[in-house]
């Protein structure tokens, strides 16, 4: 049988159509990856939340839910934050200098204690290695999965990420960044505002 | 197209029937192609099972699952609940969960032994690598089903377990936290994430690996069953051209497998009715607390099968980070000795110089996913790394069983090690095994060729009882 003749127009042509075809296609696809992201109501369900720390003694930690995620607020005692000088050495970021944007957006908060009134520590408890909420482990001294130098601060039960009492991540730990500080507002001395920052 | 064949008038009903239906769908083709005149090796020995039990299991899993979805509810507010209700209101709902949460457990046992079969008698090699990438693929497939499958009934372990899960792709630099976000659905794991995670678990991804399955077996049955000696039964033939050491699957290894079922049905019926959560590997217990997104539950570890990908994770720290750009520097430097041309040199020294440039530039946390996925992915190209003279374990030198038995060794501690919670000892030794797993694949080329082969039989090796 010999080769029959390219009909170069014809080629051409259904050439053409499967260009427009596979273009057809692509942009079908279009609307089911987009109903992927998240919808109007999750995206609305993202509003500040307002908290009363009134009741909140040195010492104590407190958690309230915003945008799904867990809040914490630690009222610190003189030496939990006196443990932030020994932890300056062993943690990754002492001084909140990377992502800033992302963890640390008021910038008021990129200090060692890293929060607007040294007492209260104002911290999104999610780990910033894969999202498990972190453990407070405020007693120190040595633990188990703990160094035996432990000043106190928060353990991840995930991956084993270890935080000091500012949030701050230690060396050499999965989780490569501080623990997010949301941008909050002191409303009064005993209310809080989370989820926006605004200008006194 | 088969031409239209007539029968006798006075044959029997069931012949005039059965030809009815030849003459319009290949029923007896396809029945004679794959189960009556599919001829196996004679001397396949017990770890030939776990193929049938595989696909046993597929079947468990399906009608068990058909039976759940009745009763089950997708909604983050009512999932707990449902399954709750299933335990203990719906008759024999308790069965009917067990042995779909049995049975996904024992579908990893089965494919694990099935995939170490094929690991020691060479079956992913030539002509089978078709066979193999299938097969890698259902994997793949099996671990994304049982992932989405385990956030439905909403405990404890559920969310925590998906909310790692998800995360690990935040991790990818650049895209990662807008591809989690469109995984999710939402900002954390909810509603949204448990509705997607239902589809993707009952529809999409058992349509995908059915379709694998039967891409699996049309090319197994292309190409025939490997043995354990390693030898192509094809290239010997009778005279009506079947292989001499081949045994029709029907009725030999239906009845051989049924044998295999009955047992695998004991020790099955055994964990369902007597020890259903398996203290705590089959049905972790912190999945028996509703899901609560402010806490994490004290120590979260996957299920058992996920492990020793998950201590692979964990294993890669900064310290791990560090360790592999020293092995890649070496892996160059032998390369700049080694190698002949002056082009692979060039190539080998600029490739790990960007490597090694890449591992320092991102997260150790981007590098442990991609050890992770890299782990699972690479087996994919185990065709090609294997580049001894022979298939089978049997005929390779002595120490290549070592190297085996110490890789399963170190695959079973990682295991282990991704159950328990981190620790300094743990992460130490974990670190190792991943560097050997890695090692065992990637040195493949190498090592798999060295050491004095045995001579390969002509015929199967074959003993009646």
């Amino acid at each position: 049988m010999s080769k029959p003749e390219v009909d170069q127009g014809r080629r051409t042509w259904v050439a053409i159509a499967c260009g427009a075809g596979a273009v057809g296609g692509v942009a079908t696809a279009v609307p089911f990856v987009a109903s992927f992201q998240p919808s109007e109501r999750a995206r609305a369900a993202g509003a500040p939340v307002e908290v009363d720390i009134g009741d909140l003694q040195p010492g104590q930690k407190k958690t309230v839910e915003w945008r799904g995620k867990p809040v914490w607020i630690v009222r610190r005692t003189p030496e939990m934050l006196a443990s932030l000088q020994k932890t300056d050495a062993l943690v990754a970021d002492p001084k909140s200098e990377r992502k800033p944007d992302e963890l640390t957006p008021m910038a008021d908060t990129r200090n060692e204690w890293r929060s607007l009134k040294k007492e209260y520590l104002v911290v999104v408890g999610i780990c910033t290695h894969l999202g498990c909420s972190p453990t407070e482990k405020f007693q120190p001294g040595a633990q188990p999965s703990l160094p035996d130098d432990w000043q106190g601060g928060f353990l991840c039960p995930c991956h084993g990420s270890t935080f000091d009492l500012a949030g701050r991540v230690f060396k050499n730990k999965p989780a490569p960044d501080n623990l997010e500080v949301p941008p909050y507002t002191f409303l009064s001395d005993t209310r809080l505002l989370i989820g926006e920052a605004k200008k006194a | 197209m088969a031409e239209y064949k007539e029968i006798s008038p006075s044959a029997p009903a069931a012949a005039r029937l059965l030809n009815w239906i030849d003459n319009r769908f290949p029923l007896s083709k396809l029945y004679n192609e794959h189960v009556g005149e599919y001829y196996a090796p004679k001397n396949f020995n017990f770890w030939y099972i776990f193929g049938s039990l595989a696909l046993l299991v597929l079947v468990i899993q399906i009608v068990t699952g058909i039976f759940l979805v009745m009763n089950y509810k997708p909604d983050a507010g009512l999932a707990f609940a449902s399954v709750e209700y299933i335990m203990r209101d719906v008759p024999w709902g308790w069965l009917i969960r067990y042995m779909h949460s049995t049975g996904a457990s024992a579908f990893f046992v089965v494919v694990y032994l099935h995939m170490f079969r094929g690991l020691l008698y060479g079956s992913y090699r030539k002509p089978r690598e078709l066979v193999w990438i299938f097969g890698c693929a259902i994997f793949l497939c099996l671990m994304a089903e049982a992932f989405f499958g385990y956030l439905l009934p909403w405990g404890q372990m559920s969310y925590w377990g998906a909310q790692v899960i998800v995360n690990l792709f935040a991790a990818v630099p650049f895209i990662g936290p807008d591809l989690a976000l469109l995984i999710r659905g939402d900002y954390v794991v909810s509603d949204a994430t448990l509705n997607r995670f239902f589809s993707f678990h009952v529809i999409a991804i058992p349509l995908v690996l059915i379709g694998l399955v039967v891409a699996h077996i049309i090319a197994l049955h292309e190409v025939g069953s490997n043995n354990p000696d390693g030898v192509e039964i094809k290239a010997k033939k009778d005279a009506n051209g079947r292989p001499i050491d081949g045994i029709p699957f029907h009725p030999y290894y239906t009845v051989h497998d049924i044998f295999g079922v009955s047992v695998f049905l004991m020790v099955f019926s055994a964990i369902i009715f007597f020890a259903p959560e398996l203290g705590g590997y089959f049905l972790e217990y912190n999945n028996f607390i509703p899901a609560d997104p402010l806490k994490t539950p004290p120590h979260i570890a996957p299920v058992w099968y996920f492990t020793p990908f998950y201590s692979m994770l964990r294993a890669t720290t900064t310290v791990m980070v560090n360790v592999f750009s020293v092995l890649v520097a070496l892996a160059a430097l032998g390369a700049l000795v080694k190698a002949r041309s002056g082009a692979v040199k060039l190539g080998a020294v600029i490739g790990a110089a960007v490597l090694i440039y890449l591992l320092k530039t991102f997260d150790p946390k981007f590098w442990g996913v991609v050890v992770m996925g890299g782990a699972v992915v690479i087996l994919f190209f185990l065709p090609w790394l294997d580049k001894s003279p022979v298939k089978s374990i049997r005929y390779r030198p002595n120490w290549h069983m070592w190297v085996y038995l110490v890789f399963v060794a170190f695959f079973l501690v990682l295991g282990y090690l991704g159950i328990q919670p981190p620790s300094d000892t743990g992460t130490l030794i974990a670190q190792v095994g991943t560097v050997f797993y890695l090692g065992f694949f990637l040195l493949m080329p190498w090592w798999s060729q060295l050491g004095t082969f045995k001579p390969v039989p002509d015929r199967v090796t074959y003993h009646a009882h």
